[in-house]
């Protein structure tokens, strides 16, 4: 609220042409202006990121429990991992342009490419993390690997893998927004681009809120979620 | 009850190898209370794992109830320093997670857990979750999970010794009556001298590095005992005294040298109680 205060004042008192830095208002013009066309493109947006976000969680937990079940698998596995991790996505774009094509499809493997790492590696934190003391405490109840896995390690990883997930939440985002850009055949970031060339800087503005707000009702979203599963986790941690 | 034969424990470290245990031989009656106190780092804890068959013992075994132990087994249950509880399990829920890990029916045992959480004053506590307790409270809860497994043998490592000084011994006090009620046997591993003078039936003594047994010292005071003011401060205070002395002492030749007090005989077997 404060920081929209300031933005408008900031606007109003230097008299700033809105070609470089529009106002509140002129966002709010931009919102009036082409309301369907803008709740269309975000919807689009907001579909990519939610299926990559639930591949790459997935995907990010399975495979951080397969790493975590065997060290041979890990050692074989995730210098691999990293190794992919390490490319900058956004010098795959083009590639992912010539093997899949256009539509939704590059951009939810963008999302996933640039989600799924940081929730594996939580969530391997997490299983692996778990204190000493709770493990003897299985293993003199002569509890399975699975048993151990279930009742033991998996909930102790989850604030872990929480933390995960919140990081994951933005880079959903930015990673649904890279693939627009790149390939600007739809969504938000599809607006921002063709606004840029139209030089309708509050059109642009209205999407880069749009995006702001729903990167963070993504984020409050999974908190919500992890408050509701994890309620012992601050009580923990201090 | 349980037999400690020749039992040695050698760890392989990375600095070399490190000789945790040396020969010990013991013999636990059922239903017997037994201290085992030393310097921390003498072996105290790798005793506890070996005979609750959480290590392999380098030379020698143990027997429990006549079977060679090579693996946990369901009626020896453990007590760590620390609770060890599940943060996300309620109370209740906790002291069952044996019942579950042995598959057996919750609802079967879900008596017997709230008999326990009377016994130990936390029925008002059974669903809350285990850090709205005090430490206290919580290893309470760690000795009820311990005891829904209805064990011959408890194993107890250290279990008052993270915990202040007035709940220390109202644990300990709490512990003697269960252990009078139930005649549960009890390998008991502390540094405090106190809490093996009012709980043990025997004490035995560990010698620094490595562990060896340097005495089993009899405690023949009668139970119930308190701590503080009662009929037998006389034989408490020899008792205490002379554990002092051997883990002051610890690895001199047994001598005796003159001490000033008390006044008394070192040995505890011909006292009458
Ligand atoms: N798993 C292990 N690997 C290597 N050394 C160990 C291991 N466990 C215990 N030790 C060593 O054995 C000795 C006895 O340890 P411990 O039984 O924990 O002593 P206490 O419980 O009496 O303090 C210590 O010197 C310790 O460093
Ligand atoms: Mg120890």
């Amino acid at each position: 609220m404060l920081a929209i205060a300031i933005w408008w004042l900031a606007t109003e008192a230097f008299d700033v042409d809105p070609f470089f830095l529009p106002g509140p208002p002129d966002v709010v013009d931009a919102f009036g202006r082409l309301p369907g066309y803008l709740l269309r493109e975000t919807w689009v947006t907001l579909l990519e990121t939610l299926i990559g976000f639930g591949i790459a969680a997935a995907g990010g937990l399975v495979i951080a429990v397969v790493l975590a079940a065997s060290r041979t698998v890990e050692r074989m596995t995730l210098p691999l991992i990293a190794g992919i991790n390490a490319v900058p996505k956004v010098a795959l774009a083009p590639l992912l342009l010539v093997w899949i094509g256009f539509g939704s499809q590059p951009k939810i493997v963008m999302v996933v490419l640039l989600c799924f790492f940081p929730i594996m590696i939580s969530t391997m934190a997490g299983v692996t993390s778990t204190p000493s003391d709770l493990g003897e405490l299985a293993h003199s109840l002569s509890a399975s690997w699975w048993q151990t896995f279930l009742k033991v390690r998996l909930p102790w990883a989850l604030p872990q893998v929480f933390v995960g997930l919140k990081v994951a939440t933005s880079l959903a985002i930015i990673g649904a927004i890279i693939g627009e850009v790149i390939q600007p055949d739809r969504g938000l970031g599809s607006v921002v681009v063709s606004s840029g060339q139209s030089a309708d800087t509050p059109l642009a503005f209205a999407a880069l809120t749009l995006l702001a707000v729903m990167g963070a009702t993504l984020f409050y979203l999974v908190a919500a979620l992890e408050r509701m599963l994890v309620p012992w986790a601050k009580a923990v941690s201090s | 009850m349980i037999q400690v034969a020749g039992l040695s424990q050698t760890f392989k470290a990375r600095t070399g190898t490190v000789e945790a245990l040396r020969n010990i031989n013991l013999e636990i009656a059922n239903g017997e209370f037994l201290a085992v106190i030393g310097r921390s780092g003498c072996g105290k804890s790798t005793l506890l794992r070996l005979i609750a068959g959480l290590l392999r013992p380098s030379v020698g075994g143990v027997l429990l109830a006549g079977e060679q132990v090579t693996r946990p087994r369901r009626d020896v249950a453990m007590v760590f320093q620390r609770p060890a509880l599940l943060p996300w399990r309620t109370v209740l829920d906790n002291v069952l997670l044996p019942i579950e890990i042995f598959r057996l029916k919750r609802s079967e045992h879900q008596d017997h857990a709230m008999r326990l959480l009377a016994m130990t004053g936390l029925t008002a506590f059974a669903n809350r979750l285990p850090h709205e307790l005090s430490g206290g409270m919580q290893q309470r809860v760690s000795l009820c999970r311990a005891l829904i497994q209805r064990p011959k043998v408890m194993l107890m490592d250290e279990p008052f010794s993270a915990l202040d000084a007035l709940t220390r011994e109202e644990l300990a006090v709490e512990l003697q009556r269960i252990h009078m009620e139930l005649g549960t046997t009890v390998v008991f591993v502390t540094h405090s001298i106190q809490e093996a003078v009012l709980l043990a039936d025997r004490v035995a003594v560990l010698s620094a590095r490595p562990g060896r047994l340097r005495r089993l010292v009899d405690v023949d005071i009668p139970r119930p005992r308190s701590f503080g003011h009662n009929a037998h401060l006389e034989q408490v205070a020899t008792v205490s005294a002379e554990l002092h002395q051997l883990l002051l002492h610890n690895d001199e030749p047994q001598q005796h040298t003159p001490e000033p007090r008390p006044p008394r005989t070192r040995t505890r077997r011909g006292v009458l109680t």
